[in-house]
């Protein structure tokens, strides 16, 4: 390991004067296999983690609870909470993806100086708050304040806020990353600044703003805290209908099934899960995929 | 950027500048103006978002504020009052019967789980960024740089889950009576003796807690020890020090701030965290733990907990609307700080710093 020394020896050194004393060796190697423990510690959890819920959830999964109409109670299928899900992922991605891409363009496109650093502050900030408070204003001020009830449109409100500052910070960093050559051929070649940002800017930074999304996406599939007390439950389909109609959501199977006592719960429980976890997994591979491929287009 | 160039063509010399009807909106559009104002309007949404949650909870809290006063940081029980009985009124404020809020215990929950994270999370998140950045190959770095993504997109609710019903009982059948043996039975070391309860309760907690704060640190380490120039370390070593020498006098020194910041991050993070803790926490409302083992409480666990049964009465909603403001306080403080310290926060792709 530390065999980085002068080849050549001078004749009024010792003759064993590069022999590395064997107490150092030790310190080094113990550092190292320290070091080599600790990746284990970070490892060995994400795979017992995962492998230990899929272990648990696969033996009893059946596809029919995609398709089983879900129940009030913990009996039943999950098919109202896939779509609730769905649906207020599809919010989220509208409401909170309009909004940060709006504001990682104007922060990394248009604002300068003293203004940009405090809307950036601004989001940064806001991605401190916890989310179960963003949840328990969302319900104070939406469900009880405005009269809304549980529903989609809080529930995508909240959500919409918590996903802000991931989704504009994608959109900012990747838009940042877009060499300033192409917008100075643009304007080499005459087009308008709207359009190079329409044709060419965007383009190049697209890459990153998918990924940013799928950040928002798994967000929105994972998160329980600020559904619980804003999206509610039901076990009816989800409506187009934004308040006074409850909406199921996955997570809320899980928080709430798994000690309710019986198997079908714990079983539903594991089942929802699995489906988010296999669905966490497919938007990382996603992100993966994209980021490789935009690199490669980039060279 | 590129918002001034005039684009109104000049109609050659000495001619005034051609103008098309509605050349005016037109140009607006083609030099970005339109996207500029939209932009604009997007981008004060956080901030008013921050302002508007802030607002909220203030006045939202006020009641519960004058109710107990500096009592909800050294009182200990936390009653929500007989729900169905008749209000009556002490010192001009009217309350629930038998009302108390005290929230030293719950306060005491969330600090002392997060430092059990810390305390795990930040030394094994250091050693494995050197380990990523200094042994391990590039293909192999990537690898583990998926784990920790991976890591890091499993929703907290999945955690509590495998907290609730494979890690705890673990923790419960071999860590707890491991530790139990090991430390010895002297006075002052009360606290790690006791029952090793069944796996719901402070020590889960807060190991659940450093397995999802070490995703943040241990990304923003790596990436912080990646970018420490070559020659310092490339010095270290021609100067005679072992390649760990170099790692802990020289690299980490360098970075030393950002570490700092990216823990305090993973703090942030840590005392937010609600449902993996409202999972395997017990749940015990009121008490102080009396040992490592024993059920718990931190403010979300509470409020994620227990909002539901506050419903009812408006004092109990502002008492948990004032916990939501002191949560949210101390958590931005170590937001702040961290974001002061780090600067650069790490852009992996996935969410690190927040575990979903």
């Amino acid at each position: 390991m530390t065999t980085r020394q002068s080849a050549s020896a001078q004749s009024s050194l010792p003759d064993d004067w590069t022999r590395v004393p064997t107490g150092r060796k030790i310190g080094n190697a113990v550092f190292w296999i320290l070091c080599g423990i600790a990746l284990l510690i970070i490892v060995g959890p994400a795979i017992w983690l995962a492998g230990g819920v899929i272990v648990r959830a696969i033996p009893n999964f059946q596809w029919s609870v995609l398709t089983t109409n879900t129940t009030s109670g913990d009996a039943g299928g999950l098919k109202q909470a896939i779509l609730g899900t769905l649906m207020i992922t599809v919010g989220v991605l509208i409401v909170g993806g309009t909004i940060s891409v709006l504001t990682g363009l104007y922060l990394a496109e248009f604002a300068v100086g003293r203004h940009r650093s405090i809307l950036r502050g601004g989001y940064e900030v806001l991605s401190g708050i916890p989310s179960i408070v963003l949840g328990l204003v969302g319900y104070l001020t939406l469900v009880i304040g405005l009269h809304w009830g549980f529903g989609l449109l809080p529930a995508v409100l909240v959500l919409s806020v918590v996903t802000i500052p991931y989704i504009t910070k994608a959109t900012e960093t990747s838009l940042l990353g877009v060499p300033s050559s192409y917008r100075e051929g643009a304007e080499a070649l005459g087009i308008s600044p709207g359009w190079t940002l329409r044709k060419i800017v965007l383009k190049a930074a697209l890459p990153g703003m998918i990924t940013g999304m799928l950040v928002a996406i798994a967000i929105s599939v994972g998160e329980t805290a600020p559904l619980l007390y804003t999206a509610g439950w039901t076990d009816l389909n989800p409506t187009l209908q934004l308040t006074h109609q409850p909406v199921a959501f996955l997570t809320y199977a899980i928080f709430n099934f798994w000690d309710a006592g019986t198997t079908s719960g714990l079983i539903l429980s594991y089942d929802a899960a699995l489906i988010l976890l296999v669905f966490v997994l497919l938007i990382i591979i996603l992100g993966r995929v994209i980021v490789a491929i935009s690199r490669r287009y980039a060279e | 950027m590129a918002t001034t160039a005039p684009t109104v063509p000049s109609g050659g010399a000495g001619n005034p500048p051609l103008r098309r009807p509605g050349a005016s909106l037109r140009n607006f559009v083609r030099n970005g103006g339109l996207v500029m104002w939209l932009g604009r309007g997007g981008a004060v949404v956080p901030l008013l978002m921050l302002f508007f949650v802030l607002i909220t909870l203030i006045l939202q809290a006020i009641p519960a504020i004058r109710f107990a006063g500096w009592h909800i940081f050294t009182g200990k029980t936390w009653n929500f009052g007989a729900q169905y009985g008749t209000p009556v009124t002490s010192d001009g404020v009217t309350h629930l019967a038998g009302e108390e809020f005290g929230a030293l215990p719950e306060i005491l929950g969330t600090l002392a789980t997060s430092a059990i994270a810390l305390i795990i999370a930040v030394p094994v998140s250091i050693g494995a960024a050197l380990a990523i950045v200094e042994r391990l190959p590039r293909r192999a770095a990537s690898i583990i740089g998926g784990f920790i993504e991976l890591l890091a997109g499993i929703p907290s609710v999945i955690i509590g889950l495998w907290g609730a019903l494979t890690f705890g009982p673990f923790i419960a059948h071999h860590i707890s009576p491991a530790i139990i043996k090991i430390i010895p039975n002297w006075p002052g070391l009360g606290f790690f003796h006791g029952d090793p309860g069944n796996g719901q309760g402070l020590l889960t907690s807060g190991l659940i807690l450093a397995i999802m704060v070490i995703p943040i640190v241990a990304s923003t380490a790596r990436d912080l020890i990646r970018g420490v120039p070559l020659l310092p370390r490339e010095g270290a070593i021609a100067l005679g020090m072992s390649d760990s020498q170099a790692a802990r006098k020289v690299t980490l020194p360098w970075v030393g701030a950002g570490l700092v910041g990216a823990a305090v991050l993973g703090l942030g993070r840590a005392l937010g965290e609600t449902i993996a803790v409202a999972m395997v926490c017990g749940v015990a409302l009121g008490t102080l733990p009396t040992n490592l083992y024993a059920a718990m409480i931190t403010i979300a666990a509470n409020i994620v907990q227990n909002l539901d049964t506050a419903i009812t009465d408006r004092m109990d909603v502002s008492a948990f609307a004032e916990l939501a403001l002191i949560l949210m306080v101390i958590t931005l403080a170590a937001n702040v700080i961290a974001r002061l310290l780090v600067r650069r926060v790490s852009g992996t792709a996935l969410p690190v710093g927040r575990g979903l």
